[in-house]
């Protein structure tokens, strides 16, 4: 017991100790935007990720964890396993624990409000990565660093008008979603939509989510492929359910990039890897390594700077002959 | 008439039932929906084909999970299993220079299956002998699970190129899906061995008085640990064969909720969670609907944000069709003819 009270004691100084060093920096505590001008080497960044859910999801990770580390900020990192609950929990622990800033990339658009609230309450300015969320007061963040979805969904559409400009009859499209209600499967679809509507002959006979994963995309397409009579285009919201697609036409006994064509988002590895042999016939991509320009907002605002309150990252897209020239330089 | 109302009465019926008329609704959206054919690699090919593999692992882990709960039990860590069992087998495969012999594979997999019969002791060692509730003990291992394969595969997705590999979730034997083949196996050999010898008989005795059977001589804790372990090594190879067919290892999403699947497909083949007597038929009547359910939503094209409560509506369809109080209302209503007064009886029945 006499032990557990030393302990318990130790602890306590310990505690008093930080507190100490804390109040002994020069800013004024609480001012807006945190303690601007902090040595970057005391600033601490509370992260929490989406999950792992996918090898975009898993270079994201990597990009920011190394980005952090070589500017020598110190990186509080949770992976939420794709639920908002979680998220929700490490965005409130971060608060108490009184980090500097925080950034996260929300699994779903809707139900943030109340715990940005908080953050905002608590002086901690919050950077939104990736994904965007939907809250009409935009002063609950400072900005939005992310590809433009809407975009990626023009892009992909864009390419399918051209592949079909001079088709004389309708054109049979699947699409695999991504997780009901996030942003990206949202805005992909629109973006999508918006395209091609302008050819009356390209349709999307069938739309299902396959949960951005592979064996999602692998199961929905196998039964697709049964249920409808003809499929010409499949336009899968990412690469992992684009691989999985691939899988299921192959098992069909089709040829996928030829019988089936396959356009997807992401450009990950082993997307870009199906692009060069044929399988994938456009990638557009939705570039995960936005930790330097994550870093960049960061010490921005650490001087005391603005900065926009949207920030896109630079991404292009891939045919099959650009992939195979862009391949044994990819970072991931 | 008679046989009728016996039919009525199997606790078989209304699942069956369910199965029927799910398959008739996929036939009425898509007319060759029973239809299979050989593709050109000799394979069986169609949509029933797809429903007997992607619904293998479920079978897999619901046949181990039907002993768990005939002793009273309940094993919440299955999922978290499947999701150890496939990171362990990617890592050895990856880690390994030769990931396309058959020996890696080999190894890869009995490893997986021992580190599961280890998980699965230990669940069993705290039911049996620390006498913790199923539901916490599994508890335990169901959130710190995921964790372990976070830490075997560092938090990565692990992609493996191994064609034995991929056998195992995607492969063919003699036309028919390996994975299909497996869960046949894994299902008659537990009958067998449960059904053709006492070992079922005694599972059952514990489930429905744990101290009157050991006062008649039937060793608990070995049975207990018996069904733990047998359960944790069913989900590590439901584990394999997930994570080869999506091959690659994924921590977050392998065999996530595949744990209420089970239970579920247990519940709706007619057996108690108050244990007892158990039915492996009726698990895997509940297993076919449960992935017939699955196939339906992307067959018809049901849309995304109402796939859940499509799903709700038919399980709690079969679940109060099945439940005692409301058929017996049912037949009241049934032998009493058509008395008004009868159907408003009923009718307060289902409602209390």
């Amino acid at each position: 017991m006499k032990k557990t009270l030393g302990l318990f004691a130790a602890g306590a100084v310990a505690l008093a100790m930080t507190a100490c060093s804390g109040g002994a920096t020069p800013a004024e505590p609480g001012a807006a935007g945190g303690a601007p001008n902090k040595p970057l080497d005391q600033l601490v960044v509370g992260f929490a990720q989406v999950g792992a859910e996918s090898g975009w999801r898993t270079a994201n990770t990597k990009d920011i964890q190394e980005s952090f580390k070589t500017a020598g900020i110190q990186l509080k990192f949770s992976d939420a396993q794709q639920k908002q609950e979680n998220q929700i929990s490490a965005i409130r622990s971060y608060i108490q624990q009184g980090v500097d800033y925080i950034a996260f990339s929300p699994v779903v658009q809707t139900g943030w409000d109340a715990v940005l609230q908080e953050a905002k309450t608590a002086n901690i300015p919050v950077i939104l990565t990736d994904r965007a969320v939907d809250s009409k007061d935009t002063s609950l963040y400072v900005t939005f660093l992310g590809s433009d979805f809407v975009a990626e969904g023009k892009k992909a559409g864009e390419w399918v008008t051209n592949e079909y400009k001079d088709a004389k009859e309708q054109v049979s499209i699947v699409q695999l979603e991504g997780t009901t209600g996030s942003a990206p499967a949202i805005d992909r679809a629109t973006g999508f939509a918006d395209v091609i509507k302008a050819n009356p002959n390209l349709k999307v006979v069938a739309s299902q989510t396959g949960d951005f994963t592979r064996a999602g995309g692998k199961q929905v397409m196998e039964a697709m492929l049964k249920s409808q009579p003809k499929i010409d285009l499949v336009y899968a919201h990412n690469d992992d359910m684009g691989l999985g697609a691939i899988e299921a036409i192959e098992a069909a006994g089709k040829v996928p990039g030829k019988d089936i064509k396959i356009v997807t988002v992401d450009a990950v590895h082993d997307g870009m890897v199906a692009l060069t042999e044929g399988k994938i016939n456009f990638i557009v991509e939705c570039s995960p390594l936005l930790g330097a320009q994550l870093i960049d907002v960061i010490k921005k605002l650490n001087a005391g700077e603005k900065v926009e309150a949207r920030i896109v990252t630079n991404e292009g897209t891939f045919t099959q002959e650009q992939a195979k020239e862009a391949l044994p330089n990819r970072k991931y | 008439m008679n046989l009728v109302y016996k039919a009525l009465g199997h606790r078989l019926f209304w699942p069956l039932a369910m199965l029927v008329v799910l398959l008739a609704v996929n036939v009425i959206a898509v007319p060759g929906f029973l239809s299979i054919t050989v593709n050109s690699e000799g394979h069986l090919f169609g949509s029933l084909i797809d429903i007997v593999r992607n619904g293998a692992p479920t079978l897999i882990i619901a046949v181990g999970m039907t002993l768990v709960i005939a002793t009273r039990g309940i094993d919440l860590s299955v999922g978290s299993m499947c999701a150890i069992a496939g990171a362990l087998a990617c890592s050895i495969i990856l880690a390994s220079p030769t990931p396309n012999d058959v020996g890696t594979v080999t190894v890869a997999v009995l490893l997986s299956l021992a580190l599961a019969l280890v998980l699965g002791v230990w669940n069993g060692f705290l039911v049996a002998v620390l006498g913790i509730q199923p539901i916490i003990a599994t508890l335990i291992l169901m959130t710190a699970g995921r964790g372990i394969a976070m830490l075997i595969t560092e938090g990565q997705i692990l992609t493996v190129n191994s064609a034995p590999f991929k056998f195992i979730g995607s492969g063919f034997l003699a036309g028919i899906p390996v994975a299909t083949i497996v869960a046949a196996v894994v299902l008659a050999l537990v009958a067998l061995l449960t059904r053709r010898t006492a070992l079922g008989m005694l599972i059952e005795s514990v489930g429905i008085n744990p101290e009157a059977s050991r006062q008649a001589g039937v060793r608990a804790r070995g049975l207990l640990f018996t069904v733990y372990a047998l359960s944790a090594v069913l989900a590590a190879v439901a584990g394999l064969i997930l994570t080869s067919n999506q091959t690659a290892a994924d921590s977050n999403n392998t065999g996530w909720l595949i744990e209420l699947d089970a239970i579920l497909a247990v519940v709706l083949g007619g057996t108690s969670l108050n244990g007892g007597r158990y039915s492996l038929t009726g698990t895997l009547v509940g297993a076919l609907v449960i992935q017939t359910l699955i196939t339906t939503v992307y067959t018809v094209g049901i849309p995304p944000i109402a796939t859940m409560v499509f799903k709700a509506a038919v399980v709690v369809a079969v679940t109060l069709l099945q439940s005692s109080r409301v058929s017996s209302a049912l037949a009241r209503r049934r032998s009493r003819g058509r008395r008004a007064e009868t159907v408003g009886s009923a009718a307060e029945a289902v409602a209390r």
